[in-house]
């Protein structure tokens, strides 16, 4: 194996994480905060339709990334709403916001259907950006960098920051968070929003970045591993970036064994190993019981003051 | 398209409600109307989008004597039953399916319509109302596999494609057959990747393909994202379906259109004339059902006349690649010398040639 | 001015009835307004959507062969959910029932009639449970979240199906593509007015809701599941098992969403292919909540659901809507009635005063 072939092979895997890992790490602050919301997939679609269309209506592919996160976050916010100011059922409305984005993001797709936008690519100069070596660290979009970034930020700030901890609190008992006058409701306000454009701009990752258009259902069930990888993350940060690129590499090598002619094993179980992984993991870490890896002891339940 | 009015015949259901409340003016009711279901939405720039322009084909033709109605985004499952019923009760003469997995559906409301007539795209099952058609696309494989073959610099080609499905075998043969008749070391990487449309799928696979050593890279699925990859890379490839140069203007050599038109409007013709029959349609470049995209600059004038020669025999009848003799993956002889693969045989293939690589 | 919440003294009855009714009514109204905004006829297009299948009789039928998985899947649901087992796999407990119908049908090669059908349907329901049982034990033996562990186990079914239809239980003679054989007539369920398409699955599934209506209200089971449901400390008190609560709450959801896919199989699709997974399992979720957790609900709201399915249908022919509409539908009535859930535990006041308390909108 060449240097040049190994470095081909982890731009791809880079690829197949970036998305999932942005739009896990948003839903991990919301599950942090207590709330499940299981419609990651529908806020990645109407980010990915935000997304581009901002980018092919401005030619501008930041503006593009603001207007995936306001989408992503608008759509999460009206989750918000249901399930914060009127207590609705967590998972239900969670699925429902999953079927309405779907809906919506191909609905106002119709008209961005054959449209092409340039690729949001590298922002560093193509002697790094095309360099046979150096590419591997220069040839990525800004959206690769900027989860790579949110990794360590996030961790930092539920670890070492008060509004952090404030946030764990909540996740974690919610009734004493309120009682020593913590605004549950307010926190988990912030994290749905949080956790909404972290999941847009995932999705926009597919418009803008991989493939620069849109097309229905584009997203094709990344979301639903996204909220694998928090669970299999044992909601901790530092794991879901190494889940992420662990199931970005059970992506790859399907695609590279099936290219390179071995077919030891169907491909569905390739495909099935992110969710085979992902209950055994829970159960592990639903067994030991330890506090670090936890599930946050509020998550899904609704709050009433 | 006109208004479509809902006096609707209850025929073959066992039914009886009195609709007049619903009945509308009849202004189309002089018209014979013609219903498609289409599988993706039209604005697919694939499969749906090159049925609908046969759609349009038949309003541009016939269009004061049909119209037309399509239902976009049906299920290849039990509930492409309803909808087609839905178009048969809305007085549709002439019903085009245009997906292999509605193949039980499109028999199905055909015994309870049998005056209705119906028209399965790529299907083999067929009744008295009920014809089925498909399209010769390994004609159109057969010349971007002549000009891959002379163009690729490595000699290894990738494939990019859905299912094991006769029609993706045929494809992957008759590309990696005319590579080789081009440059006789050349082999094809095939991934399959059990899915029509699954753009970041498709995006990653021709990254690996790439990866693999293959510098042009040809799909069989549906969305223009291997293309776009490929335009990143600065290596070549093709469209799908319909001419997608747009999404690749430099990596888009030319692309395989499906042009259903000229049967379409054959079809509704034959209803129009009262002449419709059941048959089994299996047209290809001579019928002009396959047609070749312009040509990117960037082939080279000689390959473009290799191009044009096999497109040429193929429309006189004086060429078909799948002349013997032919090797399977392991060897094995499976056409002879100066033999042509039936039609038969062509529709039920589920082997590769020699030089293709696969994982089954 | 501000909106006050005041907890009702006991739940409010009327509420329960009246906040779905409502919420298709507004959903139904601001449909006509989104659809005259994008330009479509929207008086139409909601007509057709939601009362053409219930006007024409020729789509009874259809609008029956959609509402009957998603009754039965939303019956099983609704007593998990009473009890808050929250099982949202039941996609996939759909799936592999539909796939164990069909592997007894492959056994029993060219054998069918009563007993073979009988076995394909049982076995559905066996194999339901079962996949239901994994998040039932994981949840009762380690505490694993059954939300989460059975979503997952529906992606994985996916694949399952996938594997199968694909592979060793590819149709021999359907030239390569993944699906099974075409069930024979022998091995299908019988239909119950011959010309049409409405088989015994539709009885099964008007049947039922009355069945679980008296097993919900009236056996000690019933009244357990509302008991751990609404009160767990009380429950554990009173001496009924918690997690004897989850295992029956899982099995029963597991057993019917199998059911189902094991009557869908045998009724109505008679082959199973990449398509086999229509979401009905999730919709099913929608349908309960639509129709309150209570067995007769269920019956009411899976024909409404129906009814949007095939008026959707009716629709893109009708005034061109775009398929995707229907979803929208379907999602933005499921919010209104989660949204007026509140309405039954609190009444709203109107109050003068300065800072508003309900953030957002």
């Amino acid at each position: 194996m060449s240097l040049d072939f190994i470095i081909a092979a982890i731009i791809t895997v880079v690829g197949l994480t970036t998305p999932i890992l942005l739009a896990g790490l948003g839903e991990l602050v919301v599950e942090k905060a207590g709330v499940l919301n299981l419609g990651v997939e529908g806020m990645m679609l109407i980010g990915a339709i935000s997304g581009f269309g901002v980018t092919v209506m401005t030619f501008n592919p930041w503006l593009g990334v603001l207007g995936a996160a306001a989408g992503g976050a608008l759509s999460a916010l009206l989750f918000g709403v249901l399930v914060l100011s009127l207590n609705s059922n967590q998972v239900a409305t969670g699925l429902a916001l999953s079927i309405f984005g779907t809906g919506l993001s191909s609905l106002i797709g119709l008209s961005f259907v054959g449209r092409i936008a340039a690729p949001f690519g590298s922002i560093f100069p193509a002697s790094l950006a095309k360099h046979p070596i150096l590419q591997v660290f220069f040839g990525y979009s800004p959206l690769v960098y900027f989860a790579l970034i949110m990794v360590p930020l996030v961790a930092w700030f539920l670890k070492s920051t008060r509004a952090g901890l404030i946030l764990r609190a909540v996740g974690e008992n919610d009734h004493s968070a309120h009682s020593i006058g913590y605004n549950v409701i307010g926190v988990r306000y912030a994290a749905i929003a949080f956790g909404g454009a972290m999941a847009g701009i995932g999705g926009a990752y597919f418009s803008m970045v991989i493939t620069p258009m849109w097309a229905e259902k584009m997203t094709a069930g990344r979301g639903w591993i996204a909220l694998a990888l928090v669970v299999f993350a044992g909601w901790r940060t530092g794991r879901l970036l190494a889940g992420a690129y662990f199931f970005g590499i059970l992506m790859a090598l399907e695609l590279y064994a099936k290219a390179s002619g071995f077919s030891f094993l169907p491909s569905q179980f390739w495909a099935a190993m992110p969710y085979l992984m992902t209950v055994v993991a829970l159960t592990f870490i639903s067994s030991r019981g330890n506090v670090g890896a936890s599930a946050p002891a509020c998550l899904g339940k609704p709050f009433l003051p | 398209m006109t208004t479509i009015s809902r006096r609707t015949l209850m025929k073959g259901v066992g039914a009886a409600a009195t609709l007049s409340m619903i009945g509308t003016a009849a202004r189309a009711e002089d018209k014979v109307k013609v219903g498609f279901i289409f599988l993706g939405p039209i604005g697919d720039y694939g499969w749906t989008w090159a049925h609908n322009k046969g759609r349009e084909a038949i309003d541009a033709a016939l269009g004061d004597k049909v119209e037309t109605i399509y239902v976009e985004n049906v299920a290849e499952d039990a509930s492409a039953v309803p909808v087609l019923r839905d178009l048969a009760q809305q007085g549709c003469k002439l019903i085009f399916t245009t997906s292999y997995g509605y193949m039980d559906q499109t028999l199905q409301v055909a015994g309870e319509f049998p005056d209705v007539k119906f028209e399965h795209c790529t299907g083999f099952k067929r009744a008295d109302n009920v014809s089925t058609y498909n399209s010769k696309f390994h004609e159109g494989r057969a010349v971007l596999g002549t000009i891959a073959g002379k163009m690729s610099a490595s000699g290894v080609l990738g494939y990019l494609g859905s299912y094991k499905v006769p029609e993706v075998v045929l494809g992957v043969n008759a590309f990696a057959l005319s590579a080789q008749k081009q440059n006789p070391a050349a082999t094809v990487k095939l991934v399959l990747i059990d899915s029509w449309f699954d753009p970041p799928k498709e995006a990653a696979a021709t990254e690996t393909l790439i990866n693999l050593g293959c510098d042009i890279v040809t799909t069989h699925t549906d969305s223009p994202g291997p293309l776009q990859i490929l335009e990143q890379k600065g290596l070549h490839g093709f469209g799908q379906g319909a001419d997608m140069s747009q999404f690749a203007p430099n990596a888009h050599l030319t692309a395989i259109e499906d042009i259903w038109g000229p049967y379409y409007v054959e079809r509704a013709q034959a209803i129009v004339d009262g002449t419709w029959a059941s048959k089994d349609t299996w047209d290809g470049m001579k019928e002009g059902t396959v047609v070749i995209a312009p040509y990117n600059p960037a082939i080279p004038a000689d390959v473009v006349a290799l191009a044009d020669g096999v497109q040429a025999g193929y429309k006189d009848g004086s060429y078909d690649i799948f002349t013997g003799p032919i090797y399977d993956q392991d060897g094995n002889l499976k056409v002879k010398e100066g033999e042509v693969m039936t039609l038969e045989q062509l529709a039920t293939i589920d082997w590769f040639v020699k030089g293709v690589e696969s994982a089954a | 001015m501000r909106i006050k919440l005041e907890r009702r003294p006991s739940p409010s009855r009327t509420m329960l009835v009246v906040t779905p009714i409502a919420s298709v009514i507004v959903t139904m109204l601001i449909g006509m307004v989104v659809f005259d905004l994008m330009g479509i006829d929207g008086t139409r297009a909601v007509k057709d959507i939601f009362l053409t299948p219930l006007l024409l009789s020729y789509k009874w039928q259809d609008v029956a062969l959609k509402a009957a998985p998603l009754i039965i899947i939303a019956l099983g649901l609704s007593v998990g959910n009473r009890a808050q087992v929250w099982n949202i796999g039941a996609e996939g407990q759909y799936i592999v029932g539909a796939l164990a119908a069909a592997g007894i049908g492959i056994a029993a090669g060219t054998a069918g009639g009563f007993f073979v059908i009988l076995a394909m349907v049982l076995a559905g329901i066996l194999f339901g449970a079962l996949y239901a049982l994994i998040p039932a034990v994981l949840k009762t033996r380690w505490d694993v979240n059954e939300i989460l562990s059975s979503l997952m186990l529906t992606y994985v079914s996916y694949q399952i199906l996938g594997f199968l239809v694909g592979g060793p239980w590819k149709d021999p003679n359907g030239r390569n593509f993944p699906a099974t054989a075409p069930l024979a007539e022998n091995q299908s369920l019988p239909l119950l007015f011959s010309g049409s398409t409405v088989h015994l699955g539709v009885l099964i599934a008007l049947i039922l809701p009355f069945v679980f209506w008296v097993m919900m209200s009236r056996s000690v089971f019933g009244y357990q599941v509302r008991v751990v449901g609404s009160a767990p400390q009380a429950a554990r008190h009173g001496g009924f098992d918690a997690k004897q609560t989850v295992w029956i709450a899982m099995l029963i959801g597991g057993g019917m969403a199998g059911l189902a896919g094991a009557l869908e199989f045998t009724g109505a699709l008679k082959a199973i292919n990449l398509g086999f997974p229509s979401g009905y399992g999730f919709t099913a979720i929608i349908v309960a909540f639509l129709g309150r957790l209570h067995p007769i609900g269920c019956l009411i709201a899976g024909i409404v659901l129906a009814v949007t399915y095939v008026g959707g249908q009716v629709a893109q022919t009708s005034v061109h809507i775009p398929n995707s509409t229907a979803g929208i539908f379907q999602a933005m009535m499921l919010f209104f009635i989660l949204a007026s859930d509140i309405l039954i535990r609190y009444r709203l006041r109107i109050v003068t005063a300065a800072k508003p308390v309900v953030a957002g909108e």
